[in-house]
């Protein structure tokens, strides 16, 4: 039952899911990992995403990634006006905002969720494309073509966003008022225009992750539960703030849950992020990379 | 004199409470009040449980729907196992929560934040999945019950349920209100406004976390024993609902934290909501009301209900020599 070539197919399958897990959640990495905003509508945010991919699909015949990038510009603006909500309600009076911000974040990410029901209903929904269904053989195993899609732009967008942070000027920018707020207000900036263009790009990226969300696999409004763990999973993992992090701990993730779901089935596979994501907190808490 | 003459309000409001819920059972015939009664009483005590940790200490617990669960099938596996009356499971389950909020706590509360609610939802998945993987008790298709035959004075099942969770609510406001006015009452809200500062001070912040998590989670755990008998069914995914975490969450802080109060009035107001808006319209809106509500509040006004109400108590306080 159990042999070399099972055990390197999940590997490979793993390594390939691991680098999708890291395109939805590298947004993620800079909201909650570098600005410190408590987050849990992320997935939320993501699976509606996915819902606009669909319908672009749906009504106008057009290719999922492109659908993907059509968005993008939209969930820009709305990461924008979603942190300054945050920002004048929360950070701003500064005291008790960590209960109330968290619940706030819960609340928006249900909202999202009945709201997507109330339109689409619960059924699962997915999109057409000529590369979805049709899969490469090697020997024994398959690989769907919608999975290697997947990774490509994953690995992509991960590597430009790590890219992006770490060469701009605008990047930079970001990364230093995650370090020291103060100093760069001191420094004639304003860090809560920058920390409002972080989680425009950190929410813009979820255009491209939810088409990819919905390209490996049909969607249904809930969703975005199992992605809390996977997505606070790899950003925990990672170290908070860490791109490069991200990208191993995603693959670590990925390979943990095709090595589970080979060998004990699927019916344990929603524990797995949420179990990875408690022994690191439990154990190392700063991630693998943290600073 | 003034807390003692205000216990002895309370504990009077307590008893015409339980004897006007008892005559209600006895007079009343239609079930359908205590279909729907039952259901605000379950979120009644659940919201006051999750305040003591979630209101006075400020610790977010997004995982009431794993105490719920773990309440929900203590009492089946009992059931199922040995036939143990509705006491017994009731009781059981308590203690199972009460082991489980230990096991958490020690586990999660070194965590600051929002690291703690990501940790509670994830035990909650985590032993969502082991109950869907335990055949003795059903697995993911859940498990059928019949209910065993009523006992005297009530005539049906529903109406003795209704009475049960009645009393948990007062348990509940009882154990809340008790910590409220001690001492520890006053460490977990030392420790929400600062908790350097409390720990430096001398207040034993992690013991004083510990011991509200486990009777947070021992309360919890009682209120979900019931549920079985009350849907005489249980499945994980409806057991194990996050619906059951909003909820609590969201009818406390919408109720305001800071009085034991402020969870009821909360519960009542969202809960009988609720129930209105399912049998009306349906079930996806009432959970659209209560997230617009919880958003709704927790950017306006963030003391809740009794917070809006305040200053005029203030008013009174102040008349009063």
């Amino acid at each position: 039952m159990f042999s070399m070539d099972l055990l390197l197919g999940a590997v490979v399958l793993g390594v390939l899911l691991g680098c999708f897990y890291a395109a939805v959640s590298v947004g993620l990495s800079v909201s909650f990992g570098l600005l410190d905003v408590p987050h849990v509508a992320h997935p939320a945010f993501l699976v509606l995403a996915a819902y606009g991919v669909y319908q672009l699909n749906e009504s106008y015949d057009i290719d999922p990634l492109l659908a993907g990038l059509a968005i993008t510009p939209l969930f820009f603006v709305f990461g924008l006006l979603a942190y300054r909500v945050y920002y004048e309600t929360f950070e701003r009076r500064g005291s008790d905002a960590g209960v109330r911000g968290i619940a706030f974040f819960f609340g928006i990410a249900f909202i999202i969720e009945v709201l997507i029901i109330l339109q689409f209903g619960v059924d699962q929904r997915s999109v057409s494309a000529t590369y979805i269904g049709k899969s490469w053989r090697f020997g024994e195993f398959r690989i769907p073509i919608r999975q290697l899609v997947a990774f490509a732009v994953a690995l992509a967008l991960t590597v430009l966003l790590a890219v992006y942070l770490s060469k701009t000027f605008m990047g930079r920018a970001i990364r230093a008022v995650a370090q020291d707020e103060e100093a760069l207000r001191l420094m004639g900036a304003n860090p809560v225009r920058i920390k409002q263009f972080a989680f425009g790009i950190a929410t813009a990226v979820l255009g491209i992750a939810g088409a990819l969300l919905i390209i490996v696999a049909p969607i249904e409004p809930t969703l975005d539960r199992a992605y809390i763990g996977r997505t606070f999973c790899v950003v925990v993992m990672a170290g908070l703030g860490s791109i490069s992090g991200t990208l191993i701990a995603a693959i670590i993730l990925g390979v943990a849950e095709t090595i589970v779901l080979t060998m004990f089935g699927a019916s344990w596979a929603p524990a797995i992020s949420f179990a990875m994501l408690l022994a690191v907190l439990a154990v190392r808490p700063q991630g693998l990379l943290g600073r | 004199m003034m807390k003692h003459r205000n216990s002895i309000a309370f504990w009077a409001g307590v008893a015409i409470f339980l004897v006007a819920v008892l005559s209600m059972t006895q007079i009343v015939r239609n079930e359908y009040p205590f279909f729907a009664g039952y259901v605000i009483l379950q979120f009644i005590a659940l919201a006051v449980a999750w305040s003591i940790l979630g209101g006075y200490a400020g610790y977010v617990n997004f995982g009431t729907n794993a105490f719920f669960g773990v309440g929900v099938y203590t009492a089946v596996a009992l059931f199922k196992a040995t036939g143990a009356p509705l006491v017994v499971q009731i009781a059981a389950a308590a203690v199972i929560g009460m082991l489980l909020g230990f096991g958490v706590g020690l586990l999660t509360l070194r965590m600051r934040g929002i690291f703690f609610s990501i940790a509670t939802i994830a035990l909650a998945i985590i032993i969502e999945t082991f109950v869907m993987n335990w055949r003795f008790v059903g697995g993911a298709a859940g498990i059928q019950l019949q209910r065993p035959p009523v006992t005297a004075p009530f005539d049906s099942y529903v109406k003795m349920l209704f009475f049960v969770q009645a009393i948990l609510v007062v348990i509940a406001v009882g154990i809340a209100r008790y910590i409220q006015n001690s001492r520890m009452g006053r460490g977990l809200q030392a420790l929400r406004d600062d908790e350097l500062a409390a720990e430096c001070t001398g207040v034993p912040t992690l013991k004083l976390k510990l011991v509200a998590c486990m009777i947070s989670g021992a309360l919890m755990s009682a209120v979900g024993a019931p549920a079985a008998m009350y849907l005489q069914y249980a499945d994980p995914s409806s057991a194990f609902n996050l619906t059951y975490s909003v909820s609590a969450l969201a009818m406390s802080l919408i109720g305001g934290t800071a009085h034991w109060i402020g969870p009821v009035l909360g519960a009542i107001l969202l809960g009988s909501t609720q129930q209105f808006l399912a049998v009306t319209i349906s079930s996806e809106i009432n959970v659209l009301v209560l997230g617009i509500m919880l958003v709704l509040f927790v950017v306006g006004a963030p003391k809740g209900i009794i917070g809006l109400l305040r200053p005029r108590y203030r008013l009174r306080a102040g008349g009063k020599p």
